[in-house]
């Protein structure tokens, strides 16, 4: 084993390991949308997922809290475990995992309520807060996320009534107030313009001091200034897992090297 | 490789009047057919203003039912009868449908028992109010050997059921999935997924459905000839027989005498205007959210 594939291993066996996939496979019916998935995701570490479209990454975040299990045709095998429990057999009520493992959508899904109860709906389903430490998890979450300058006057307003921009910052930051241990990304700037972009990015590096971060993003340069570690997916499958500076100057795969310069995807 | 050259003009400009005559005819037919449904529609409220309005005075809203070839009279036992039964019917309906339409679309959707909830309820939807009536004469009324008011609302609130059940079915499925997901990925236990997010999403066509029915049960006669009747009097008794407005219609309107006959066109415009306000109602509250 030459050096450039050793030097990721390396450093991942420095990191705490919050999350380990093992031997996982996932099915939409009959189709195979993961294939024997292996990799294990850094505590307080940001890791990016890529890959061309239709490969995966989203299916495989969607393992992670256990999003699939609404929809009965979907159906996962092998281990996912979080601080050393496996969660797709956990007896734990699904419903604390996932307030445990917090998960931001691509597209804005504001409720039919007012911005400020957007926020607190997930933090008053368990916690019990009084209401000025509720209002202050409220504006801390708000100005996080970015949109706190712009909503601070209107908080009484529904969240339905603010431009799909501000939607989804809303959407981040109700998932950041619940203060999860993990955070799942799936591609939260795809709706937003280069301003907020960079504010959301700021807020995963910031973020990453105390939690754990995965981001499915189809932004290359994201990938590369966010994430500490990155796994690149090719139909179903993990190609390549490595640190984001390693993947992204020297991949140890051709494909990843084409994928990551442009030349296919 | 060839290119492919750009379009021509005078090769798309057939085309595009053809596309303009067919879409000009298409809309002239479903002009016509507006203007048929309309024509009817108008006759028939005409009517109902003209020949109802006449009958109506402060004494249709303070005066019971009189007799035949009396003076003055009213419809109060009527109005006070048919508001009793079919607010009491909604009240009693409409909890029972939403809960079975929540069952439905957030539960039952694929499963057996909601295919088969789903088949009967569409039964019920569709079965003629008369089967009803005598549904519940032979259920209730022949059982407790009378006529009574409970009956009739027992009748009516057979009636709103379904249609509450298939709205509120039919609006929560409209709620995107991942509204659903959004909520349990912040750990939300799947009912209050559903009583604070989707059923609230929902909540303007929940409410239509509702209306709606109301409207609907609000005119109905056949489900009240066989439970609650008609009463002559002013009661509020849910065990007596209970003077209702479209059974009074019914009544009045075959009989032979002139002030009856009046008094049951009066009834007509009242239920109009009623059945009429609900419905707006309802498109104004539906539009709000849509």
């Amino acid at each position: 084993m030459d050096a450039a594939v050793a030097r990721p291993l390396m450093a991942l066996d420095q990191e705490r390991i919050k999350m380990k996939v093992s031997d996982l496979n996932f099915y939409y019916g009959k189709f195979q949308a993961l294939k024997n998935i292996n990799l294990q995701i850094p505590e307080k570490k940001v890791t990016a997922f890529i890959g061309p479209s239709g490969c995966g990454k989203s299916t495989l975040l969607r393992v992670f809290n256990r999003m699939y299990e609404l929809y009965p045709e979907q159906r996962a095998e092998g281990e996912v475990q979080v601080d050393g429990e496996n969660i797709l057999t956990s007896k734990e009520d699904v419903a604390l995992i996932r307030a445990k493992i917090g998960m931001v959508f691509q597209k804005p899904t504001p409720f039919p309520m007012s911005i400020y109860d957007n926020i607190a709906f997930g933090v008053r389903l368990f916690e019990k807060l009084s209401k000025s430490t509720t209002d202050d998890r409220v504006e801390w979450a708000l100005r996080k996320a970015a949109l706190w300058n712009e909503v601070k006057d209107k908080l009484s307003q529904s969240g339905t009534s603010l431009s799909g921009g501000q939607q989804q910052r809303l959407c981040i930051a109700r998932g950041i107030a619940v203060r999860p241990e993990i955070i799942l990304f799936d591609e939260p700037c795809s709706a937003l313009d280069p301003i907020s972009t960079a504010k959301i990015e700021e807020l995963i590096d910031e973020l990453k001091s105390d939690y754990t971060v995965a981001i499915v993003t189809h932004n290359m340069q994201q990938a590369a200034r966010v994430s500490d570690y990155t796994a690149y997916m090719y139909l179903g499958e993990l190609m390549e897992f490595g640190e984001t500076d390693q993947i992204f100057i020297k991949p140890t795969r051709k494909e990843t090297e084409d994928y990551i310069t442009g030349r296919f995807g | 490789m060839s290119s492919i050259p750009v379009s021509r003009a005078d090769y798309r400009l057939p085309l595009h009047r053809r596309r303009k005559l067919v879409n000009a005819i298409a809309l002239a037919l479903s002009l016509a057919a507006m203007a048929f449904g309309l024509v009817w529609l108008v006759w028939i409220l005409w009517d109902t203003l003209i020949l109802g309005a006449k009958g109506i005075g402060i004494a249709t809203f303070t005066e019971s039912t009189p007799p035949p070839n009396a003076e003055g009279g009213g419809l109060a036992n009527a109005i006070v009868g048919s508001l009793i039964m079919v607010l009491a019917a909604t009240a009693v309906g409409t909890p029972i449908g939403i809960l079975a339409g929540i069952y439905l679309a957030e539960y039952g959707q694929r499963t057996w028992l909601g295919h088969l909830t789903r088949f009967i309820n569409d039964i019920l939807l569709s079965a003629p109010s008369i089967v009803i009536g005598l549904f519940v004469y032979a259920a209730i009324v022949a059982k407790t050997r009378t006529f009574s008011g409970y009956a009739g609302v027992i009748a009516l609130a057979l009636i709103v059921v379904p249609v509450v059940v298939r709205t509120t079915e039919n609006m929560l499925q409209l709620i995107p999935n991942s509204l659903r997901e959004a909520a349990v990925a912040l750990g939300a236990p799947k009912w209050v997924m559903i009583m604070r997010v989707t059923l609230k999403a929902a909540r303007a066509g929940v409410v239509t459905g509702v209306l709606l029915a109301l409207a609907r049960i609000a005119g109905e006669t056949a489900p009240l000839l066989f439970t609650s009747l008609s009463n002559q009097f002013f009661s509020l008794d849910l065990r007596d027989p209970m003077a209702n407005l479209p059974v009074t219609i019914f009544k009045f309107a075959m009989s032979p005498f002139a002030n009856w006959q009046q008094m049951a066109w009066a009834g007509v415009f009242l239920i109009t205007v009623g059945v009429l306000a609900l419905n707006i109602l309802a498109r104004v509250l539906f539009r709000q959210k849509h």
